[in-house]
């Protein structure tokens, strides 16, 4: 056996990447090699911690696994010299030591007990940041491909559609179907031919559970969609994947292509006769997509356009013919519960909502990131707990999930527990997992108006209350952020909203006027502030504000002037400066520039 | 027209192609030319109106020749919290275009991205793939002037 060598993790995710963990990765193999040090230098997907990239892992025989967090190119350099060359950790970046590796260090935090890790319940995301992503050796070191040997070797297709449906395992992409029942359907349904697709479509903005699942842990969507086909009796499965997410397809191809060679795909998976392929099939950019039948239609080739249901894809989807379209992270549970059973899956989560969720923590919060939650913690939870809070000292405003679909809880629901009917009660959905936190910075009107321009864009146009009435729905609210609202226009809102509730054909439409409703419930009175008062009290929308330089503490610096590109800041050198109102175009070029705090923005 | 044959022969058998063909087309020349679509609509007895049907439905494809460099400005929810809509009008603002605009010179096409899936590293923007997070709009400007005049800045 070869002689076990100090390991070098570095953490290559999207985020990584970002944050410049190529350059990291390329200095630590040269500074190994130029310090003559034999070292394994590998990569791994997200681990979660997004706010604290570029991370990197060593591992020296026998001793604990140390993560190190924001390591730049000095950092690098230290870590090399100090820990891979003489095991002596660099206390500085150190963010913790997994003690499952090996002999602990003194004063080093413990990972799993640090406070992002300690409520969470890493299920789906087991793997993620701990394998490399590109290996199915990694992946089956860590159990990958058990399930689908005990399911095709069982026999009865119907056994696992029993173990799912006995988990209470209900679909992640939002709708919460129950996905056990979503597969007997299709079972049951006689074809000669069947498709099971994965949705990777996720086009919730603000949201990246699916990305960073494909990107970590490829081969667990694999194994979920062969279990998936063996059930319900498909031997031709598609991913379908946003284009915007490169990384997520290169690995997944690079995972569809070992797999092949390790016979669990193809004409005759490990031997049982069971034929099942996959391909994958590039989304074009619309968010529509994510809905069932418009997602269909785009792997005919089609505009992807909703059409009604029934006929539910489980009787006719895919050329017709019965298809199941499960989401991502539905997916990626189903290895772990043929594992695991279904009795150890439901002892996660509540009553109604079994299991764990992953969800994207990010906006204002100071640890942002990848996490994964038993269902049930509550928002509190998350947020202070697990994401330490909002940074630079603001006031926690809102919580938006659910995306273009869902609403924004204020801090007296801080105390909801995160399930589906929880959420759901609370005037939000769960939804698909991002998670949006906003500070007293943050204008809830703007908001609302973001999420409009953004639907009232993805709308397909086939519904007319949809197509022209979310386009109604944004520009009464950029007339009330432009300080020209009228009164009547908050009913306005409400009805119309209503109207397209109503008579939408799909989840996009039905559903596009929720972050307005939810704010005008939750924040009306900001609502009421721009209509009636011509003002924004979070001091956002550009044509109620002005911005003045506070003579006192201006310290003719210039900064402000230098920055300004409609040159309306004027004053001498180590003199207070002065805006012209009439020529600032109101882009706060002066404000961000700032040392001294002397630019007021009301 | 020259040198589709390729694409036509890759996706001829299979059923639900249109996308792709398109998807590939748009690799290659970085925009949907029309005479690409007349050709293929004449080889497979297709109209050319059910392929700008789906090249307009699609957020995906161009029908004009982007710029040397491709500035994307994601406009995800984290990075709109986190003052993406200020970094956008100064980019538009220094390059002189709109969104969805090419600079005279035909070096920068200014455009919108939904969501990357970076959001913990907000806000993102990206100048042909080079990915760039936490960025502000001075960082911003900064790093779209090494594009300027000149080839990318190495990092990939």
């Amino acid at each position: 056996m070869e002689k076990a060598k100090t390991e070098i993790i570095v953490g290559m995710g999207t985020c990584g990447i970002t944050a410049g963990a190529a350059d990291i990765y390329a200095l630590a193999a040269e500074s190994a090699k130029t310090k003559g040090l034999d070292v394994r230098l590998s990569s791994t997907s997200c681990i979660g911690m997004c706010h604290s990239e570029v991370l990197v892992d060593v591992v020296t025989p026998g001793f604990a696994r140390v993560t190190y967090g924001n390591v730049t190119k000095e950092a690098i350099e230290e870590i090399i010299s100090s820990h891979v060359a003489a095991n002596v950790p660099v206390a500085k970046y150190v963010i913790a030591q997994m003690p499952s590796y090996g002999k602990t260090y003194d004063d080093i935090p413990i990972f799993g007990q640090m406070p992002y890790m300690n409520k969470q319940e890493r299920v789906v995301l087991s793997n993620c940041g701990f394998i490399d992503p590109l290996s199915i050796e990694d992946y089956i070191s860590k159990g990958g491909y058990e399930a689908v040997k005990k399911v095709i070797g069982g026999g009865d297709p119907k056994a696992a559609i029993e173990i799912i449906k006995a988990s209470g395992l209900r679909g992640r992409g939002g709708a919460g179907f129950p996905t056990g029942l979503k597969w007997e359907f299709c079972n049951k349904a006689v074809s000669d031919k069947k498709y099971i697709i994965c949705n990777a479509d996720e086009g919730d903005p603000g949201a990246f559970m699916d990305r960073s699942v494909l990107e970590g842990d490829p081969h667990a969507i694999i194994e979920g969609m062969l279990i998936a086909g063996f059930s319900i009796g498909a031997s031709y499965g598609y991913v379908y994947c946003r284009a915007e997410y490169p990384l997520a397809i290169s690995n997944l191809k690079v995972a569809i292509k070992e797999a092949h060679e390790r016979n669990f795909l193809g004409d005759n998976v490990l031997n049982s006769g069971f034929k099942f392929n996959i391909k994958i099939k590039e989304g074009a950019g619309a968010f529509v997509c994510g809905e069932e039948t418009a997602l269909i239609a785009s792997i005919e080739g089609l505009r992807g356009m909703p059409r009604a249901k029934p006929p539910f894809p489980a009787q006719k989807g895919l050329w017709g013919k019965p298809t199941v379209i499960n989401n991502v992270e539905t997916l990626a549970n189903i290895p772990r519960i043929i594992v695991k059973g279904a009795d150890w899956f439901s002892s996660f989560g509540t009553e109604k909502s079994k299991g764990t969720k992953v969800f994207a923590l990010a906006g204002k919060i100071n640890r942002g990131g990848l996490i994964e939650i038993p269902m049930g913690i509550t928002l509190r939870e998350i947020i202070y707990d697990i994401g330490g809070g909002i940074p630079n000292d603001r006031a926690f405003k809102a919580v938006q999930t659910g995306g273009p679909s869902g609403g924004c809880l204020t801090a007296a629901m801080l105390d909801t527990p995160v399930d589906y009917e929880s959420i759901a009660k609370a005037g939000s959905i769960v939804g698909s997992g991002g998670m949006i936190v906003m500070d007293e910075d943050d204008c809830m009107v703007n908001i609302a108006k973001y999420f409009l321009e953004f639907t009232q864009s993805e709308s397909c146009g086939k519904c007319t209350p949809c197509r022209i009435g979310t386009k109604r729905l944004y520009e009464i609210l950029e007339r009330i952020t432009e300080g020209k609202g009228r009164k009547g226009d908050l009913e306005l809102l409400e009805e119309l909203s209503e109207d397209i509730r109503l008579a939408s054909l799909c989840g996009l439409g039905q559903t596009a006027p929720n972050p307005i409703l939810s704010t005008l419930r939750n924040f009306r009175d900001e609502y009421v502030a721009h209509i009636e008062e011509k003002r924004c009290p979070a001091a956002v929308c550009k044509p109620l504000i002005t911005f003045t330089i506070i003579e006192k503490s201006c310290t003719g610096c210039m900064a402000c002037a230098r920055a300004c590109p409609t040159s309306a800041i004027t004053g001498e050198r180590k003199k207070p400066h002065f805006i012209t109102s009439e020529k600032c175009i109101k882009c706060g070029s002066c404000f961000d520039v700032c040392k001294f705090k002397s630019v007021l923005k009301k | 027209m020259e040198g589709l044959d390729d694409i036509l022969a890759k996706y001829y058998q299979s059923e639900g192609s249109i996308v792709s063909i398109l998807q590939d087309m748009e690799v290659r020349y970085g925009y949907i030319p029309e005479e690409a679509v007349a050709w293929v609509s004449e080889q497979t007895g297709l109209s050319a109106s059910r392929f700008y049907g789906v090249a307009t439905f699609y957020g995906q494809f161009h029908l004009v020749k982007p710029g040397k460099h491709v500035v994307k400005i994601c406009r995800g929810t984290a990075c709109h919290v986190k003052g993406s809509e200020k970094i956008s009008d100064d980019i538009q603002t220094m390059l002189n275009v709109g969104v969805g605009q090419t600079t005279p010179d035909g070096n920068f096409t200014v455009e919108h991205v939904a969501c990357v899936g970076a959001c913990a590293r907000a806000p993102i923007f990206i100048v042909d793939k080079d990915v760039y997070g936490k960025i502000t709009p001075q960082k911003a400007k900064k790093t779209l002037e090494q594009y300027m005049g000149g080839e990318g800045n190495g990092k990939g």
